[in-house]
């Protein structure tokens, strides 16, 4: 009996009126922990009741303290009839079961009914103490810490990322039980509530052990969703990536972090660095940058040692790619023979992670992506959930193998998902086939092919870039040029990724938000024929998306999608695919071409107008967007990267496949093969509504960007005033004569609507950016499509966003002369013609890709440093004599944890709820993360039956959202944090029935509860934390002096 | 395409205090549309009204939402659901509880009833001010009222602790009670010259000097039931008033008064003459209104006295201001010097205030 659970009931506030005689309530609380009850005394009549109960104790099995929520249930008592319940909470008491995180849960919670909604708040204290398990068959996996956040959490280091955990469990939902007939809906829903919280308690605790049989103690990027199958069960499911972590501890360690709004500056300037010559390069020479790049490569001598019977098979040089693809076959059949390798031991080596330490990604090669249709039975067994297993497997298999294609060994940024329609589900499965540093992975044995590749690498910026494929055995025709960055490796000429913009990327311009968005109509059928159906509309869902994308981003001007997120929803008569990525112009690969136009009719002269008209209205908007994205990437001489090898140019970078119809859409070739440009041909209504689509997407209003990844490339100036939101938007197509082309325009504009009400809504923070924005489709019914948006809307600084403007200006203004339209479609010719011409002489050129090589801008290193002489003038200050005896106390203690926490409490001028920050990112601009509490994950249903009179849908929705995101910082304010990072709404089902007046809708969400501390007030701390903690600062910044 | 739901929710609530004024001042949500379209917000910011009708069915979704909040400020500061930031939050409450001067003046003196409550369609149209916003300002007052109304203390604090109002708000408000509570007559016909502003002024003289709170102390017997001690008026002070009419009926001290106020003011009026001849009227209309003080009825009738019986005769003989201060000021001082005159304590906690309130109903 490892564990003994506290509750101590203090007070209620608020309480609804349950008695109209008196307008007063008789309150009493029932606490349950598994099967034991207890009670508090009846407060009588009061609406603000204070119970101050003793505490009451569970002996329980951590087992069940993994698994079990507590659930407290207000009621007001009744004498003479049955108690009515007035609503209950209930508290995840996981955060409490590992040492690091929270020791103590103590709040107001609200108190939350299924029909109702929150009626009142209840003040409760629980504590948990925890005795030493030693047994080795435990079942428990207390202490295994779980981060929704999808890179190393900011106070930790990882030691090993160990890999791929996934689980599931099902059981039959409630809803669909034979007993719910008889109950109330307010019982069912809470029967629901109970068992997937159950169930996730189960699934996290299972998800646990298995990271302790990889010997690991976190889980980094977990992920867990819920399928509600209907008649056919519940599953809930959840991947997630095992890690060691380890915590860093000292100060200094999370100081440099401070500085930086922007993520790029947190891991480069002094985590990642273990040798303090890194920033003597003050003024970067190319000599000097040099003695950097080389640095990384300590670990390679060490792992080479332990895989040297490899080396004799490894290509020796790894200039030229060319090398490496004629031992192309060998490679290959080489990775299949090492079976000792650390990736191909696991069975799935995917990492749902999206950002990385640095060094830890090599190259990437692509999107890998599969999805399967399959019809649903019941779940007979719940016990045995292998079907569902082996679906997952299956899909898994060929994601790995689609990987291996792209000479890839790795997946990151994975994820699963799910559409259900009936009993129809579409799996669908998607990551990034990358090539991973062993360096970080468990036996560190990698070929030393890989290391050698690793070598190659050294350019930092670029190397990602590279083509980890054999270039002459291609997996699919692709367009390869040597790296604009380093001119040592091939690049291809487009880049679509799932994971985040690598923080060390070299990136011309800003980002953008890029969507693709299409419908198809599907007839209604049953069972079979209905899978049918839709796996054989797949594949060309796929092409369309893909196309789409493609066109927008050449239309956009850049070459590389990053965060890229597709997502086919079913509906009983069609289907919907909605893309949503960032792009950003990659240094590294070669300027995307225009986009020509061409007519099959060429005979008619109106028509040819026409068509010469739209070009011409597609050439000024992409010359528009290259000047709001500020791209204007540094002139680059062809004759250095040499001609393109001649290749069949495609540009399906997508990988995909279904399981049922397994025709592989990238035989289709779309492209001409004209230079870059990429030609769209109108010869019937489609693509003449596909250019028509392209050129409606407005851009965001002056002040505003857009990106669905953690941060926009191109702004690092965030200032601290962040506001997360939702939105959801329901529209009723009219039934008449449906086609394709109708259905697309509409949800194209609820997708544009959407954004545009958004930009509005937020008018009051420019210059601002929505980041991480993240958008559901579902088809809850005939007519009905759902968009839900979670995105947070950050602020920066003009003046500095300013700044870096005049330096792209400066920039452009020396190719001004070549800056010109027909440049964008035909760039080789133009570029070789003005290389006579070239303003400056080679030398500076290298200059500049030095200074990028080294992965921090210019202007980022000056503020760097400056930011360092700052806190040295300020431990200076110290040293001169102004240490109190306060100061000696922070001293004493090593982390001044404490201090934090108090700090963290910000004040609220007379008002007793403190500011809970909530936000998508994995980091909170103008702050420090000081510590996790733990994973947040909730799931709520809410009922009604009085629809109009809570005001229509909208109403109801409105009050039910807002009601959850109170619920959440509730929790986290309990819990003793204030803010909650990597926030997202997995779920949001809504269903109505305006007719019998009624609505139902269930809202999953998760995030990660922490402490933050304002970078202002860390400041204080810092200067309380005198030389003792700023002596490895100084080391490290020893430039500045 | 209809849009059958359209929502947004933020971490922390979005007020737009643009529309938030166009909620408060009762605008439908088209009207309110055709407003900001008016105010020219789609040309700065380039958006559609398709995006404007959903702006604002948001916003007001959200005041509605807080509307009941909002009838207990209290509440609104220590919910959880809508994280709103305290100046926001102050702001939010101080608007919804400001009202609008022809409103008030409306209602102002009259009893906070249902029965005045079917009045405000009247209200509605002789005013311009919506019936929403009309129902909302009575429906405000009669809260503020019904809570404090019973309340032991200070007026003015109760109110402000109870609503969290600012200063100046609470101060009407306190003015508002006290005239609905005493049901002080306003509207009469030769009251209309006089603002909110001069009947909340004489509201806190008032309350400063002639309710049982002014006396500075409680009272001792624990089952009195005299409890709200700032909203009535001192009874026993309104019945001991009855003595100041000596001062007028009789004939000597009367003419006493007379010689020693024209003695002082002699030449230092520029209406000396016509002080002279009215100063007998004008000071038995001062003294008859104190002594008719008794009786409810003229306690409500104490402004039209006011201005019937000293504010329109000195007007009609135009009596400039600083006159009718140094007037005032005699009138009350002298009577110190009536060696016949007893109840000097009482002459002036009556006349101090009267002579304040005076001062400020003295205008054109």
């Amino acid at each position: 009996m490892p564990g003994k659970l506290k509750v101590k009931i203090v007070a209620g506030r608020h309480l609804p009126v349950m008695d109209r005689a008196s307008d007063l309530t008789d309150a009493f609380v029932e606490v349950k922990f598994g099967n034991t009850t207890f009670k508090t005394d009846v407060y009588l009549k009061s609406l603000n009741p204070q119970w101050n109960s003793e505490w009451f104790k569970f002996e329980v099995d951590d087992e069940d303290l993994q698994d079990e929520p507590l659930q407290i249930t207000v009621l007001d008592h009744d004498t003479y009839s049955a108690n009515d319940a007035i609503g209950k909470v209930y508290i995840d008491i996981d955060p409490l079961l590992y040492s690091e995180a929270a020791t103590v849960i103590s709040g107001w919670f609200p108190i939350y009914d299924t029909i109702h909604g929150i009626r009142g708040e209840i003040n409760v204290i629980v504590k948990v103490d925890l005795f030493n398990d030693l047994n080795r068959f435990r079942q428990s996996s207390c202490g295994v810490k779980f981060f929704c956040t999808t890179s190393i959490p900011k106070c930790y280091r990882a030691v090993i990322i160990h890999g791929f955990v996934e689980e599931l469990v099902v059981n039959e939902d409630p809803e669909y039980q034979w007993i719910d007939r008889i109950r109330t809906p307010r019982a069912s829903n809470e029967a629901r509530q109970r068992l997937i919280s159950l169930m996730s308690g189960e699934l996290q605790r299972k998800i646990g052990l298995k990271v302790l049989e990889m010997r690991g103690n976190a889980v980094v990027g977990y992920l867990q969703c819920f399928d509600l199958e209907g008649e056919s069960g519940l599953v809930v499911r959840a991947i997630g990536t095992a890690c060691t972590l380890d915590k860093l501890s000292s100060p200094a360690a999370f100081l440099p972090a401070c500085n930086s709004p922007s993520k790029e500056m947190k891991e480069i300037p002094f985590n990642e660095d273990p040798n303090p010559n890194t920033h003597s390069s003050g003024p970067s020479t190319p000599l000097k940058n040099q003695t950097y790049s080389f640095s990384p490569s300590k670990s390679y001598s060490r792992q080479s040692s332990s895989s040297d019977t490899d080396l004799s098979l490894t290509p020796k040089t790894g200039m030229g790619s060319g090398s490496a693809g004629k031992e192309g076959g060998p490679f290959k059949a080489l990775l299949r023979q090492q079976t000792q390798s650390a990736l191909e031991q696991r069975e799935f080596p995917f990492f749902t992670l999206t950002a990385f330490p640095p060094g830890f990604l090599v190259h990437v090669g692509g999107v890998v992506s599969a999805r399967s249709v399959k019809l649903l039975d019941r779940i007979h067994n719940p016990d045995e959930p292998e079907t569902r297993d082996a679906w997952w497997a299956e899909i898994r298999q060929e994601i790995k193998s689609h990987a291996k294609a792209l000479g890839c060994h790795a997946v990151v940024g994975y994820s699963e998902s799910t559409s259900i329609c009936e009993e129809v589900c579409i799996l669908s499965a998607s990551g990034t086939a990358a090539v991973l540093n062993p360096r970080f992975l468990q036996d560190g044995t990698l070929e030393g092919c890989l290391e050698q590749r690793l070598e190659e690498n050294l350019p930092v910026g670029c190397g990602f870039c590279h083509i980890p494929y054999d270039e002459l055995n291609m997996p699919f025709p692709a367009h390869l040029t040597y790296c604009y960055n380093c001119r040592k490796q091939k690049v291809p000429d487009v880049l679509f990724t799932t994971i985040d913009l690598p923080t060390d990327a070299t990136v011309v311009g800003k980002g953008c938000l890029i969507q693709a968005r299409l419908c198809r109509l599907k007839k209604k059928a049953q069972a079979e024929a209905n899978a049918t159906a839709i796996s054989n509309l797949l594949p060309f869902m796929e092409y369309e998306v893909h196309t789409q994308l493609m066109n927008k981003l050449k239309l956009k001007g850049m070459n590389a999608l990053f965060g890229l997120r597709i997502q086919i929803t079913v509906g009983e008569n069609m289907l919907m695919g909605l893309a949503s990525a960032t792009g950003v112009y990659l240094a590294a690969l070669p300027t995307p071409g225009g986009i020509q136009i061409a007519g099959k009719t060429p005979n008619d002269g109106s028509y040819e107008q026409h068509i010469s008209h739209m070009q011409k209205k597609i050439n000024d908007t992409i010359a528009k967007n290259k000047e709001l994205y500020e791209i204007n990437p540094p002139e680059t001489s062809e004759e250095l990267i040499g001609s393109p090898i001649p290749e069949p140019r495609q540009h399906s970078r997508l990988l995909r496949s279904q399981s049922e119809s397994s025709d592989e859409v990238t035989e289709l070739d779309l492209s001409h093969g004209k230079k870059d440009a990429f030609v769209l041909e109108i010869d019937d209504t489609d693509a003449l509504e596909d250019v028509h689509s392209l050129l409606t997407d407005v851009p965001p209003p002056p002040g505003f960007y857009s990106c669905n990844t953690e941060i926009m490339p191109g702004i690092n100036n965030w200032t601290s005033e962040i506001q997360m939101f939702t939105s959801v938007r329901v529209t009723r197509l009219s039934s008449l004569n449906l086609t394709n082309q109708a259905l697309n325009k509409n949800f194209n504009d609820l997708c544009e609507n959407l954004l545009k009400s958004l930009y509005f809504k937020l008018r009051s923070m420019i210059p601002c950016c929505l980041c991480h924005v993240n958008f559901t489709v579902s088809l809850p019914e005939d007519e009905l499509i759902q968009v839900t948006v979670t995105a947070v809307a950050i602020t920066f600084d003009k003046n500095q966003a300013l700044q870096t403007t005049k330096t792209h200006v400066e920039k452009s203004l020396q190719r001004a002369s070549t800056d010109n339209e027909e440049l964008l479609q035909f760039p080789l010719e133009l570029c070789s013609d003005s290389i006579p011409s070239h303003p400056f002489p080679p030398a500076k050129e290298h200059l500049e890709s030095a200074s990028s090589n080294s992965g921090i801008p210019a202007a980022q290193r000056d503020r760097c440093s400056s930011w360092i002489e700052l806190i040295k003038l300020k431990a200076q200050t110290i040293r001169r004599g102004s240490i109190k005896t306060t100061v000696t106390v922070e001293k004493a203690s090593p982390m001044g944890e404490g201090n934090f926490r108090n700090r963290s409490a910000p004040p609220c001028a007379n008002s007793t709820v403190g500011v809970v920050k909530m936000t998508p990112l994995s980091f909170i601009p103008g702050a420090k993360i000081t510590k996790y509490l733990g994973i947040i994950n909730m799931f709520f249903i809410r009922e009604t039956t009085s629809l109009r009179e809570e005001g229509g849908v909208s109403g109801f929705l409105h009050a039910f959202i807002a009601e959850v995101f109170a619920m959440v910082r509730a929790h986290v304010a309990a819990l003793g944090g204030n803010a909650v990072v990597s926030y997202i709404m997995k779920q949001c089902v809504f269903m109505e029935n305006p007719n019998k007046n009624q609505a139902q809708c269930l809202i999953n969400v998760s995030g990660d509860a922490v402490v933050f501390v304002r970078e202002s007030d860390l400041e204080v701390v810092s200067t309380q934390h005198p030389t003792a903690n700023c002596q490895p600062l100084c080391a490290g910044g020893e430039v500045t002096t | 395409m209809t849009s059958e739901l359209d929502i947004f929710v933020g971490n922390t609530t979005l007020i737009d205090e643009d529309v938030y004024r166009l909620w408060l001042d009762g605008y439908s949500v088209s009207d309110a549309v055709a407003l900001r379209v008016r105010s020219g917000i789609l040309e700065q910011t380039g958006a559609t009204a398709a995006v404007l009708q959903s702006d604002t069915m948001d916003h007001y979704r959200t005041f509605h939402m807080l509307e009941r909040l909002l009838h207990a400020p209290p509440k609104l500061l220590h919910q959880l659901i809508f994280q709103i930031p305290p100046s926001r939050q102050a702001l939010l409450i101080e608007r919804y509880y400001a009202f609008d001067e022809a409103f008030v003046r409306e209602v102002l003196g009259k009893k906070l009833s249902k029965g005045t409550k079917k009045d405000l369609d009247d209200i509605s149209t002789k005013t311009g001010i919506t019936l929403k916003s009309c129902r909302r300002q009575f429906d405000n007052f009669k809260r503020v009222f019904k809570v404090v109304e019973e309340m032991r203390g200070s007026l003015v604090d109760n109110i402000q602790q109870h609503f969290l109002l600012s200063d100046r708000l609470s101060r009407d408000y306190a003015a508002i009670v006290f005239f609905a509570n005493n049901r002080f007559e306003t509207g009469k016909k030769k009251l209309q010259y006089l603002s909110f502003g001069d009947f909340a002024f004489c509201a806190e003289l008032m309350i400063q000097n002639w309710t049982l709170g002014a006396v500075g102390e409680a009272p001792t017997d624990p089952d009195s039931q005299v409890d709200d001690m700032d909203v009535d008026l001192d009874k026993e002070f309104l019945q001991d008033l009855k003595e100041l009419k000596v001062l007028v009926a009789d004939k000597d001290l009367l003419d006493l008064h007379k010689s020693l106020v024209c003695t002082t003011l002699r030449g230092k009026l520029t209406v000396f003459s016509e002080m002279e001849a009215n100063f007998k009227n004008l000071s038995r209309g001062l003294v008859n209104v104190a002594a008719k003080l008794t009786h409810n009825k003229d306690v409500r009738d104490l402004f039209v006295d006011l201005v019937e019986k000293f504010v329109e005769p000195c007007r009609s003989d135009h009596w400039p201001l600083a006159d009718v201060r140094l007037f005032l000021n005699q009138y009350s001082a002298s009577v110190h010097s009536l060696d016949g005159f007893r109840h000097q304590a009482l002459w002036d906690r009556y006349m101090g205030t009267l002579r304040g309130c005076l001062l400020r109903l003295y205008h054109d």
